[in-house]
């Protein structure tokens, strides 16, 4: 009977743990690029203050997305899951450590009373346009989905509540995507009602002359160019550049996206300290309860 | 372990009148002062990390189940919902969600760990196949949970999955429309989907009580391997509290922390992004993919050319692992002492990791881009359909091939008598000398 446990037998487990923890860390970090596909641009990275573990928004930022979604993207999009009085929750765009309530924030107030509602009069039940309050959603620019379409080509624009979330890259994508309107190649077939974006997923392929070599990144959007220099007056002297707007409304749907992100961030900063605090304890605990036993 | 003596003293009159009628706290007491090896390694711990992953999925999914509306209208912004506006809700959808990430990264530990083990083996047969039971509600579990949010992924994956059903001969069809409530994926099957989203992890809890007991009857196998002779009982094992109770605590403490990370940092990286798209049946992702835990499996199913056949593959690749008991020819129950099939058994857990990565990929896509190829069959040979191929040959060669044949050929090392010799010099009758020195070093 042997005496030991063969050296090479705990040296092979542990290049084995090795070896499993290195592919399953690839597996894990390709699934990302795997779902994006295709050749495109590396995304355009906006230098964005709420990335990383530690990140927060910047009121001011949110405060210009917000302005340029209301003052160009409402025109075509919607944000059905975004109420006015979330723009006031803590972390929020208009967020006033005095108010009473998300809802009583003077500055959300006068931004829901500034749209038209449509509701029922309580009185005659009759339909009525009324005053927006925080509490509504914001509006819809088209009265339903097939509205939306048939204004827009056939492809109705898709709704931003949760579009950070909803595309692979998030902000740096939305980012990307706005400015993306780069000059296609003189010979790629563009059908009418559509755009080249540098950053739009497609494959363009098929409308490059037969045997091109070099298939531009990127693919056909319905949208036209939305963002143009000088479109959207700021008051707090930010450049009011196209490339500015984007990156601006970028981090306004980012947080849209995931209001409640930077509060959570930070309660996993607490959250950690605490559980690296108690795996000491634990693992002191632990020594204790096996001084004496051979193993 | 089996012939483990009770050694429960109700002390109260309360407790003496209990345990005459329901001996449910003995059962309790029993299961603490088990006798357990005392050379379990951190590979053991993953079972009581399960079990915790079990009771967290359960209490934030009851939560959930408050706030959640089941129906195709509402149910994308009602899970939105909970997470802008329900008290906490961000953190209970986002624990919920990326428990099921780690519930699965842990019984995937914990399944190779009994496979490099021999967990399997008589006389544990029983905690194996009712753990692999277990794995096999726990895929069903979260297929249905993953249609819940009626996401784009919610909607394309319940039809790829169902569509499988329909591929069976003959009974197919019917089976399909029975189990969609309908002759398309809508509210009809949101509603059952939900219904049995909710029924299933009771159903685990339950065969969780089964693996226990089995486990208490058969009692722990351990990283030598062999069964513990009864002289030795008092010498080789510890009673489970308070030893293994703090170790198991301290790897469900690490275990909580990787959970954290995703929870509160990256609560969406390793979902996809086409499920924050609201479901569409008129619009197809362009790549429809399962979560990742299913991967490996995903792409057995798309390995094989006809569909009924790649829908047999895939249940057979589960399947297998029932029998499994049965096709390890070894007498030798740890790999330790097992150098040949511990090769192989490194190969398999790459030929697994690589299932899941071509699960990933289009079929079609080179392996190595740019390499020359040629036409073999139905697919270039430099695709993922033939690594595919290549690593579903192996896995159920594995299985069928490689276990059985190995385990009759092959030399195994000498194993040692008890499970204390290969720590300690006279075999740990040397107990109390031997201990500072031997503490340092972990199973």
């Amino acid at each position: 009977m042997a005496t030991m446990i063969p050296e090479t037998s705990m040296r092979s487990m542990k290049k084995t743990l090795v070896l499993i923890a290195a592919a399953a860390g690839l597996a894990l970090t390709a699934q990302p690029a795997a779902a994006a596909g295709g050749h495109g641009y590396a995304l355009r990275n906006g230098n964005f203050s709420f990335e990383g573990p530690f990140g927060t928004f910047e009121q001011g930022q949110l405060q210009r997305g917000y302005k340029v979604y209301r003052e160009v993207c409402a025109a075509c999009h919607s944000m059905n899951l975004m109420s006015f009085r979330t723009l006031a929750e803590p972390g929020g765009p208009f967020y006033d450590a005095d108010q009473v309530s998300a809802a009583e924030n003077r500055f959300v107030k006068a931004l829901a009373a500034e749209v038209q509602i449509a509701d029922i009069d309580t009185e005659t039940g009759e339909p009525i346009m009324r005053d927006g309050t925080a509490a509504d959603r914001f509006p819809n620019p088209y009265p339903n989905a097939t509205a939306a379409a048939a204004a827009n080509g056939g492809a109705a624009p898709p709704d931003l509540s949760v579009m950070a979330k909803a595309r692979a890259g998030g902000a740096r994508y939305i980012y990307s995507l706005l400015t993306g309107y780069v000059a296609p190649p003189a010979e790629l077939q563009i059908r009418p009602g559509q755009y080249y974006n540098a950053y739009m997923a497609g494959d363009l392929t098929p409308f490059m002359p037969e045997g091109s070599e070099h298939v531009p990144p990127g693919g056909f959007i319905a949208m036209p160019n939305p963002l143009m220099d000088g479109q959207v007056t700021y008051d707090d002297g930010s450049a009011e550049t196209a490339d500015q707007y984007a990156r601006d409304v970028a981090a306004f749907i980012a947080w849209a996206s995931d209001p409640k992100q930077v509060q959570r961030k930070q309660s996993g900063v607490g959250t950690l300290i605490f559980l690296l605090l108690f795996a000491g304890l634990t693992y002191m605990s632990y020594r204790r309860i096996w001084k004496g036993v051979a193993h | 372990m089996s012939d483990h003596e009770s050694t429960y003293v109700p002390k109260t009159g309360v407790e003496k009148w209990l345990d005459s009628r329901l001996p449910i706290v003995r059962f309790g007491a029993d299961y603490m002062s088990l006798p357990t090896p005392k050379n379990l390694n951190y590979w053991w711990t993953f079972g009581g990390i399960l079990a915790l992953c079990l009771a967290v999925q359960i209490a934030t999914g009851i939560v959930l189940a408050m706030h959640y509306v089941p129906n195709v209208e509402l149910a994308f912004a009602s899970v939105e919902r909970i997470m802008r506006d329900v008290n906490g809700g961000d953190l209970i959808r986002y624990t919920h969600a990326n428990g099921a990430s780690m519930f699965f990264i842990a019984v995937y530990l914990h399944m190779l760990r009994g496979l490099y083990y021999g967990s399997y083996k008589a006389p544990r047969e029983m905690i194996w196949i009712v753990g692999c039971l277990i794995f096999f509600l726990m895929i069903a579990t979260a297929f249905l949970g993953y249609v819940l949010p009626w996401g784009q992924m919610s909607y394309w994956g319940a039809e790829v999955i169902t569509n499988l059903i329909g591929a069976i001969p003959v009974v197919g069809e019917p089976v399909l429309i029975w189990l969609r409530g309908g002759p398309a994926i809508d509210n009809a099957t949101l509603n059952r989907f939900f219904s049995l989203h909710y029924l299933l992890p009771f159903v685990i809890a339950g065969c969780v009580v089964l693996h226990l007991w089995a486990l208490h009857h058969a009692g722990q196998n351990n990283p030598v391997g062999i069964l513990i002779p009864k002289d030795r009982l008092k010498k080789d094992t510890v009673p489970f509290h308070p030893y293994f109770t703090v170790k198991d605590g301290f790897a469900i403490v690490l275990f909580l922390i990787l959970f954290a990370i995703f929870v509160f940092f990256m609560p969406n990286a390793l979902g996809h992004a086409d499920n924050y798209i609201p479901a569409n049946p008129l619009v197809t992702p362009a790549h429809i993919v399962p979560e990742w835990y299913m991967l490996p499996f995903y792409a057995i199913l798309r390995a094989i050319p006809d569909k009924f056949g790649g829908v047999v593959a895939m249940f057979a690749a589960i399947g297998v692992l029932f029998v499994l008991p049965w096709l390890d020819t070894s007498k030798v129950r740890s790999m330790r002492y097992r150098p040949a099939m511990r090769t192989f058994f490194v190969i398999f857990v790459l030929v697994g990791l690589g299932l899941g990565w071509c699960g990933a990929q289009l079929p079609d896509a080179p392996v190595v881009p740019g390499m020359p190829s040629f036409q073999l069959f139905d697919g270039q040979l430099n695709s993922y359909l033939w690594l595919t191929r290549l690593f579903t040959a192996y896995y159920f060669a594995f299985f069928l091939i490689i276990m059985p044949i190995v385990g009759l050929k092959e030399t195994p090392l000498p194993i040692p008598a008890t499970i204390s010799e290969p720590v300690l010099p006279g075999g740990g009758d040397a107990m109390t000398a031997a201990a500072p020195a031997s503490a340092e070093k972990k199973g």
